[in-house]
Protein backbone atom coordinates (compact mmCIF):
# COMPACT_ATOMS: atom_id res chain seq x y z
CA UNK A 1 0.00 0.00 0.00
CA UNK A 2 1.34 3.40 -0.78
CA UNK A 3 1.25 6.23 1.51
CA UNK A 4 -1.73 8.29 -0.75
CA UNK A 5 -3.55 4.61 -0.78
CA UNK A 6 -3.71 4.83 3.15
CA UNK A 7 -4.52 8.29 3.08
CA UNK A 8 -7.50 7.63 0.59
CA UNK A 9 -8.68 4.88 3.15
CA UNK A 10 -10.24 7.29 5.27
CA UNK A 11 -8.75 5.56 8.51
CA UNK A 12 -7.03 8.12 9.99
CA UNK A 13 -7.31 12.24 9.86
CA UNK A 14 -4.96 14.18 7.58
CA UNK A 15 -3.04 16.33 9.23
CA UNK A 16 -0.33 17.44 6.58
CA UNK A 17 -0.34 15.71 3.17
CA UNK A 18 3.74 15.46 1.91
CA UNK A 19 5.44 14.88 -1.16
CA UNK A 20 6.37 11.54 -2.74
CA UNK A 21 3.00 9.85 -1.32
CA UNK A 22 3.17 7.17 -4.16
CA UNK A 23 5.68 5.39 -1.93
CA UNK A 24 5.20 1.81 -0.78
CA UNK A 25 4.78 1.69 3.17
CA UNK A 26 6.83 -0.95 4.25
CA UNK A 27 5.84 -1.93 7.21
CA UNK A 28 3.92 -0.32 10.50
CA UNK A 29 6.55 0.97 13.16
CA UNK A 30 5.58 1.82 17.01
CA UNK A 31 7.47 4.19 18.92
CA UNK A 32 7.40 7.23 21.77
CA UNK A 33 11.02 7.40 22.38
CA UNK A 34 12.93 9.29 19.71
CA UNK A 35 16.54 7.71 20.52
CA UNK A 36 15.12 4.19 19.80
CA UNK A 37 12.92 5.21 16.88
CA UNK A 38 15.96 6.77 15.37
CA UNK A 39 18.04 3.45 15.52
CA UNK A 40 15.11 0.91 15.26
CA UNK A 41 12.41 2.90 12.58
CA UNK A 42 12.93 0.88 9.46
CA UNK A 43 13.46 3.19 6.20
CA UNK A 44 9.17 3.10 4.97
CA UNK A 45 7.48 2.42 7.37
CA UNK A 46 4.24 4.46 8.71
CA UNK A 47 5.50 5.56 12.48
CA UNK A 48 2.73 5.39 15.06
CA UNK A 49 3.58 7.43 17.61
CA UNK A 50 2.39 9.78 20.42
CA UNK A 51 5.45 12.35 20.41
CA UNK A 52 4.08 15.15 18.39
CA UNK A 53 7.19 17.70 18.79
CA UNK A 54 9.50 18.58 16.01
CA UNK A 55 11.95 16.80 16.85
CA UNK A 56 9.94 13.60 15.47
CA UNK A 57 9.63 14.87 11.82
CA UNK A 58 13.35 15.45 12.06
CA UNK A 59 13.48 11.59 13.11
CA UNK A 60 10.83 10.73 10.20
CA UNK A 61 12.96 12.69 8.05
CA UNK A 62 16.15 11.04 8.57
CA UNK A 63 15.21 7.85 9.19
CA UNK A 64 13.26 7.91 6.22
CA UNK A 65 10.05 7.09 7.21
CA UNK A 66 6.91 7.02 4.47
CA UNK A 67 4.71 8.91 7.04
CA UNK A 68 3.64 9.24 10.76
CA UNK A 69 0.42 8.44 12.17
CA UNK A 70 -0.52 10.19 15.60
CA UNK A 71 -2.14 7.84 17.91
CA UNK A 72 -4.36 8.92 21.30
CA UNK A 73 -5.68 11.81 19.74
CA UNK A 74 -1.85 13.46 19.77
CA UNK A 75 -1.50 16.70 18.13
CA UNK A 76 1.77 18.39 16.21
CA UNK A 77 2.89 21.52 18.13
CA UNK A 78 3.13 25.06 15.89
CA UNK A 79 7.04 24.01 15.27
CA UNK A 80 6.42 20.82 14.30
CA UNK A 81 3.50 21.35 11.94
CA UNK A 82 5.48 24.12 10.51
CA UNK A 83 8.51 21.21 9.76
CA UNK A 84 6.05 18.80 8.43
CA UNK A 85 4.92 21.47 5.95
CA UNK A 86 8.75 22.09 5.48
CA UNK A 87 9.52 18.81 4.48
CA UNK A 88 7.23 17.46 2.82
CA UNK A 89 6.05 14.59 5.00
CA UNK A 90 2.75 12.94 5.69
CA UNK A 91 1.28 13.04 9.06
CA UNK A 92 -2.03 11.65 10.04
CA UNK A 93 -3.91 11.41 13.15
CA UNK A 94 -6.71 9.37 15.03
CA UNK A 95 -7.90 9.07 18.34
CA UNK A 96 -7.09 5.35 18.65
CA UNK A 97 -4.71 3.95 21.20
CA UNK A 98 -1.04 3.12 19.08
CA UNK A 99 -1.95 -0.66 19.10
CA UNK A 100 -5.21 -0.45 17.61
CA UNK A 101 -4.43 2.35 15.03
CA UNK A 102 -0.92 0.21 14.08
CA UNK A 103 -2.72 -3.27 13.83
CA UNK A 104 -5.19 -1.23 11.30
CA UNK A 105 -2.12 -0.12 9.11
CA UNK A 106 -0.62 -3.66 9.63
CA UNK A 107 -4.29 -5.31 8.40
CA UNK A 108 -4.32 -2.76 5.60
CA UNK A 109 -0.77 -3.92 4.63
CA UNK A 110 -0.84 -7.38 4.49
CA UNK A 111 -4.51 -8.25 4.55
CA UNK A 112 -7.53 -8.93 7.26
CA UNK A 113 -5.75 -11.83 8.39
CA UNK A 114 -3.02 -10.16 9.26
CA UNK A 115 -0.60 -12.95 9.15
CA UNK A 116 3.21 -11.79 8.82
CA UNK A 117 3.83 -15.19 7.45
CA UNK A 118 1.63 -15.22 4.74
CA UNK B 1 41.15 12.66 -3.20
CA UNK B 2 41.11 15.17 -5.95
CA UNK B 3 37.15 14.79 -6.02
CA UNK B 4 36.41 15.07 -2.83
CA UNK B 5 33.23 16.92 -1.90
CA UNK B 6 33.76 18.48 1.66
CA UNK B 7 30.68 20.41 3.85
CA UNK B 8 31.07 22.26 6.94
CA UNK B 9 28.44 23.33 9.27
CA UNK B 10 28.31 25.03 12.61
CA UNK B 11 25.58 23.49 15.48
CA UNK B 12 24.53 26.03 17.32
CA UNK B 13 24.16 24.85 21.60
CA UNK B 14 21.11 24.47 23.41
CA UNK B 15 18.75 25.12 20.03
CA UNK B 16 16.46 21.83 19.66
CA UNK B 17 14.72 24.18 17.24
CA UNK B 18 17.59 24.10 14.57
CA UNK B 19 18.58 20.55 15.48
CA UNK B 20 18.71 17.86 12.75
CA UNK B 21 19.36 20.98 9.95
CA UNK B 22 22.90 20.08 9.01
CA UNK B 23 22.28 16.85 8.65
CA UNK B 24 18.74 16.92 6.58
CA UNK B 25 21.07 19.51 4.31
CA UNK B 26 23.48 16.22 4.12
CA UNK B 27 21.06 14.41 3.53
CA UNK B 28 19.78 16.34 0.70
CA UNK B 29 23.07 17.12 -1.03
CA UNK B 30 23.58 13.02 -0.91
CA UNK B 31 20.60 12.03 -2.33
CA UNK B 32 20.89 14.87 -5.44
CA UNK B 33 24.50 13.31 -5.63
CA UNK B 34 23.07 9.72 -6.43
CA UNK B 35 24.70 8.34 -3.53
CA UNK B 36 22.09 5.04 -2.81
CA UNK B 37 19.42 5.13 -0.27
CA UNK B 38 20.88 2.67 1.91
CA UNK B 39 24.19 4.76 2.67
CA UNK B 40 22.12 8.18 3.34
CA UNK B 41 20.23 6.88 5.80
CA UNK B 42 22.86 5.40 7.54
CA UNK B 43 24.45 8.99 7.17
CA UNK B 44 21.62 10.40 8.31
CA UNK B 45 20.84 8.91 11.32
CA UNK B 46 24.77 8.70 12.32
CA UNK B 47 24.89 12.29 11.65
CA UNK B 48 22.06 13.46 13.18
CA UNK B 49 22.88 11.30 16.47
CA UNK B 50 25.92 13.46 16.68
CA UNK B 51 24.44 16.44 16.09
CA UNK B 52 21.98 16.16 18.84
CA UNK B 53 24.69 15.00 21.03
CA UNK B 54 26.54 18.32 20.49
CA UNK B 55 23.56 20.21 21.21
CA UNK B 56 22.73 18.58 24.66
CA UNK B 57 25.85 17.94 26.15
CA UNK B 58 27.94 20.44 24.16
CA UNK B 59 28.33 24.23 23.65
CA UNK B 60 28.34 23.73 19.93
CA UNK B 61 30.65 22.67 17.94
CA UNK B 62 31.60 21.88 13.97
CA UNK B 63 30.55 19.73 11.53
CA UNK B 64 32.93 18.41 8.13
CA UNK B 65 31.14 15.95 5.91
CA UNK B 66 33.92 14.50 3.26
CA UNK B 67 32.26 12.79 0.61
CA UNK B 68 34.89 10.87 -1.70
CA UNK B 69 33.75 8.19 -4.46
CA UNK B 70 34.74 5.36 -1.79
CA UNK B 71 33.03 6.86 1.29
CA UNK B 72 31.35 9.15 3.57
CA UNK B 73 33.41 10.67 6.34
CA UNK B 74 31.86 12.87 8.73
CA UNK B 75 34.09 14.58 11.56
CA UNK B 76 31.97 16.09 14.66
CA UNK B 77 34.18 18.58 16.68
CA UNK B 78 32.61 20.03 20.22
CA UNK B 79 33.62 22.49 22.65
CA UNK B 80 32.20 20.34 25.26
CA UNK B 81 33.07 19.01 28.63
CA UNK B 82 34.14 15.68 27.20
CA UNK B 83 33.39 12.04 27.76
CA UNK B 84 34.19 10.45 31.20
CA UNK B 85 33.65 6.96 30.39
CA UNK B 86 33.32 6.40 26.92
CA UNK B 87 32.95 2.79 27.23
CA UNK B 88 30.00 3.45 29.66
CA UNK B 89 28.90 5.75 27.20
CA UNK B 90 28.41 3.88 24.50
CA UNK B 91 26.45 1.08 25.98
CA UNK B 92 23.08 1.36 25.17
CA UNK B 93 20.34 3.08 27.92
CA UNK B 94 23.24 4.94 29.63
CA UNK B 95 22.71 8.20 29.57
CA UNK B 96 23.36 11.76 31.28
CA UNK B 97 20.84 13.80 29.46
CA UNK B 98 18.83 16.32 31.12
CA UNK B 99 15.08 15.91 31.86
CA UNK B 100 14.16 18.34 29.75
CA UNK B 101 15.64 16.21 26.75
CA UNK B 102 14.35 13.24 28.20
CA UNK B 103 10.74 15.27 27.75
CA UNK B 104 11.90 15.90 24.35
CA UNK B 105 11.96 11.93 23.52
CA UNK B 106 15.35 11.83 23.52
CA UNK B 107 18.09 10.58 26.36
CA UNK B 108 17.37 7.04 26.18
CA UNK B 109 21.55 6.23 26.12
CA UNK B 110 21.02 5.27 22.40
CA UNK B 111 22.86 8.07 20.60
CA UNK B 112 26.77 7.03 20.60
CA UNK B 113 25.77 2.97 20.09
CA UNK B 114 23.36 3.92 17.27
CA UNK B 115 26.30 6.53 15.73
CA UNK B 116 28.34 3.16 15.76
CA UNK B 117 25.88 0.58 14.65
CA UNK B 118 24.98 2.60 11.49
CA UNK B 119 28.61 3.51 10.22
CA UNK B 120 31.91 1.11 9.47
CA UNK B 121 34.39 3.25 11.37
CA UNK B 122 33.72 4.99 14.57
CA UNK B 123 36.62 6.70 16.41
CA UNK B 124 36.22 9.03 19.54
CA UNK B 125 38.70 11.32 20.73
CA UNK B 126 37.84 12.93 24.22
CA UNK B 127 39.97 15.36 26.46
CA UNK B 128 37.53 16.25 29.41
CA UNK B 129 37.13 20.31 30.17
CA UNK B 130 38.00 20.63 26.26
CA UNK B 131 36.07 18.74 24.24
CA UNK B 132 35.29 15.59 21.94
CA UNK B 133 35.69 14.84 18.35
CA UNK B 134 34.01 11.98 16.64
CA UNK B 135 34.80 10.84 13.33
CA UNK B 136 32.79 8.36 11.68
CA UNK B 137 32.89 6.55 8.19
CA UNK B 138 30.08 4.85 6.32
CA UNK B 139 32.00 3.11 3.30
CA UNK B 140 30.21 3.53 -0.20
Amino acid sequence: MTIQGLVDSGMFAIVNEGEERSREISTVFCCDLLSIAMGRAPAGCAWVTVMGNMNTLAVAALADAACIIMAEGATLDEAAMKKAKGQGITVMGTDLPIFEAALNVYQALKGPSGNAQA
Amino acid sequence: MGDAIVLNYEISPDDFTRAGEASSDVKGKLKQLGISPEAVRKVAIAMYEGEINMVIHAKGGGITVEITPVQIKMVLADVGPGIPDVEKAMKAGYSTAPDEVRNLGFGAGMGLPNMKKYTDEMDIDTVIGVGTTITMVVKL
